[in-house]
């Protein structure tokens, strides 16, 4: 099954990018954070990206790390995360899921455990904030020949040669392009070379792209989608969806 | 392919944005220690800046009541600014000068690697802003006084244990954001590759002296070498230069805190298993779903829940031994070095010395322990003397 693929195809056939909606899970409860889940596939969102909460979110804004410290507060394990990928699953045999994570999590236990449980769970593809082109071998080794795929960030300073690089052997997937250096949150503005960075981009691989970080406007959405196959908003609906557990 | 790796420990796990400020990085590191001008600027100032070389002190009176071997004290706690730390932040701030980069950041956990790195900010006229904890703010004070009086802006971190680790999270996001004009100084023998084998370079100048101070006052190499372990740069740096010397044993001492039984510790290689964290592979305390546990120890400088990828490696081929001192042992020792040598070691040293004190009895009177004294005490008294009225002792 190609949801990945398929997610971006669609979107494209109807003359729009594809929205990519991020959600730490388990915030403020996991309850409430599957309700919002249903509540943006209902309002059309393409994936979902489940997010794992972890205790080091090295890489992320205020809004996910309070979500995350939240969530770990009520015990909100890995296993919790891919038992509710199981559910929506269950309830939406269309909707691409990809399993966001910090490496840790997923690898401290066992890969091969992990990726049967992921591949049990209906994951489609797996995001990693900190593994990188030089290290993802081994995890890949562990998600491909249960069919599952892997989401390679690409940064403003990711050069050309790496993008294609990290495209390189890689089915059923986006490319995460990261718009700004930094961490995760809305801003007010997107930078102006993001246009041409996109295009650029675009030009250089087959898989469909997807711009991240910073997007949380309709208008950033629709600017975005112009130069991009889709578009991913997290700060801002974790905010949405946040408030009292 | 991967880089940095020692056995199946180290790497580079960071975020993407961090890939070409590393790779920049590797590179000029490399080029650097090609460069005879880079590695004479680096000694001139270890000499003229620092110090160096720092003596070899002999334990006479502690030696004598413990009834064993010798214990001999290489003394970075001399050098300009009181701790090894110095000797990295030289080695980093000048290839930060050389790769045109006009700001330096860092993290700290005792503040030692916080005040050496806004010492050396001062020094190459750069501006420095540094993480810290906040629980460490609070027990590091006259640390983070001296940071500020020396330029620097202190960051005190709230977030998750408010201790080293957040520190160094809090670095990362500052650098992933400002990657393009910020240097950031690792204090420590951990993160991504290459700061464990830069770390290790700079430091390097301990075990290298020693031996060499060793053969001249003694005629030979000490029987043992021992250093305290959070991250790991004053033991890698000792380490180094007995290597090959196989008939040193070397033992590095991580922070046992309240006892690796009771789980409040922060002795990654004794009491953790294989994760990822700051960009390495490591030997990590964790839960078993893999979210970083907060750790204890009564020295902030070793308060970490990971260890420099190098020691695990070394514990993992047996070249180097790892053993553990809890919080009791290691202010029994610090008293030890106070009144039988007049010396006010660092809490983080004296779990060495602790460890040798251990082992001194055991071993045959022309026997030789060396252990690095990594940093001077000061800065610990206020949390000695409130942990004493805690625990009346």
């Amino acid at each position: 099954m190609k949801r990945i693929t398929d997610a971006f195809s669609r979107a494209k056939a109807e003359g729009r990018g594809a929205f990519v909606a991020f959600m730490s899970i388990g915030y403020p409860s996991i309850e409430k954070s599957e309700v919002a889940v249903e509540t943006l596939i209902s309002e059309g969102a393409d994936i979902i990206e489940l997010g794992v909460p972890f205790s080091d979110p090295f890489a992320d804004g205020a809004v996910i790390r309070s979500a995350a410290y939240e969530a770990l507060r009520q015990g909100v394990t890995l296993a919790d995360v891919l038992a509710l990928a199981s559910r929506v699953r269950a309830r939406h045999p269309e909707t691409g899921l990809v399993l966001f994570s910090y490496y840790n999590l997923i690898f401290s236990n066992g890969l091969e455990r992990f990726a049967d449980d992921a591949a049990a769970a209906g994951i489609d593809a797996v995001l990693a904030v900190d593994l990188p082109l030089e290290e993802r071998d081994e995890l890949l080794s562990v998600l491909k020949p249960r069919g599952i795929s892997y989401v390679p960030l690409i940064a403003p300073n990711t050069p050309m040669e790496r993008v294609k690089e990290s495209a390189a052997g890689l089915d059923n997937t986006f490319l995460y392009v990261i718009t700004v250096k930094g961490i995760t949150g809305a801003r007010k503005e997107l930078p102006k070379e993001l246009s041409a960075r996109l295009d650029e981009i675009r030009a250089a691989v087959d898989l469909p792209i997807a711009a991240g970080f910073g997007i949380s406007t309709k208008e950033q959405a629709d600017e975005v989608s112009r130069h991009a196959d889709g578009y991913i908003i997290g700060s801002a609906l974790v905010k949405r969806f946040g408030g009292a557990a | 392919m991967a880089k940095g790796h020692f056995g199946i420990y180290g790497g580079q796990y960071v975020a993407e944005t961090l890939m070409a400020p590393l790779k920049e990085l590797e590179a000029a590191y490399e080029e650097a220690m090609k460069d005879p001008a880079f590695k004479a600027e680096f000694e001139s100032l270890l000499r003229d800046y620092v110090g160096r070389e720092s003596p070899l002190t002999v334990c006479r009176r502690l030696s004598e009541h413990l009834g064993g071997a010798t214990i001999v004290l290489k003394r970075e706690d001399l050098n300009h600014t009181g701790a090894h730390k110095v000797n990295n932040t030289i080695g980093q701030a000048l290839l930060a000068k050389r790769m045109g980069k006009r700001r330096l950041i860092a993290e700290t956990g005792a503040g030692m690697h916080g005040v050496a790195t806004a010492t050396v900010a001062a020094l190459f006229g750069l501006e420095c802003e540094v993480y810290m904890g906040a629980i460490d703010v609070v027990r590091q004070a006259p640390n983070v006084a001296r940071m500020k009086m020396l330029g620097a802006k202190v960051h005190a971190v709230e977030e998750g244990s408010a201790t080293l680790k957040d520190a160094m999270n809090e670095a990362l996001r500052d650098w992933v954001t400002n990657c393009d004009d910020t240097f950031y100084v690792i204090g420590t023998a951990a993160g991504p590759h290459p700061y464990p084998e830069m770390v290790k370079e700079f430091q390097s100048v301990i075990g290298r002296e020693s031996r060499r101070q060793s053969l001249e006052k003694f005629g030979r190499l000490p029987d043992m070498a021992v250093a305290c372990v959070g991250g790991g740069s004053n033991a890698i740096g000792m380490f180094a230069g007995f290597m090959d010397d196989k008939d040193v044993k070397l033992v590095g001492v991580e922070a046992g805190g309240k006892g690796v039984e009771t789980g409040e510790h922060a002795a990654s290689i004794n009491g953790g298993r294989l994760g990822v964290l700051h960009g390495a592979k490591t030997m990590l305390l964790q839960t078993k779903d893999g979210n970083v546990i907060d750790t204890y120890s009564v020295s902030a400088g070793l308060d970490y829940p990971g260890v420099g990828p190098e020691h695990c490696h070394l514990h993992d081929i047996g070249r180097v031994e790892y053993a553990v001192i809890n919080d009791d042992e290691a202010i029994s020792a610090f008293d030890d070095l106070c009144r039988f040598e007049g010396i006010i070691p660092a809490l983080e040293s004296s779990h060495a010395l602790a460890e040798a004190i251990k082992r001194a009895p055991k071993m045959p009177k022309d026997s030789i322990i060396l252990v690095c004294l990594s940093g001077r005490g000061d800065k610990d008294l206020e949390n000695i003397m409130n942990y004493k009225k805690k625990f009346d002792v």
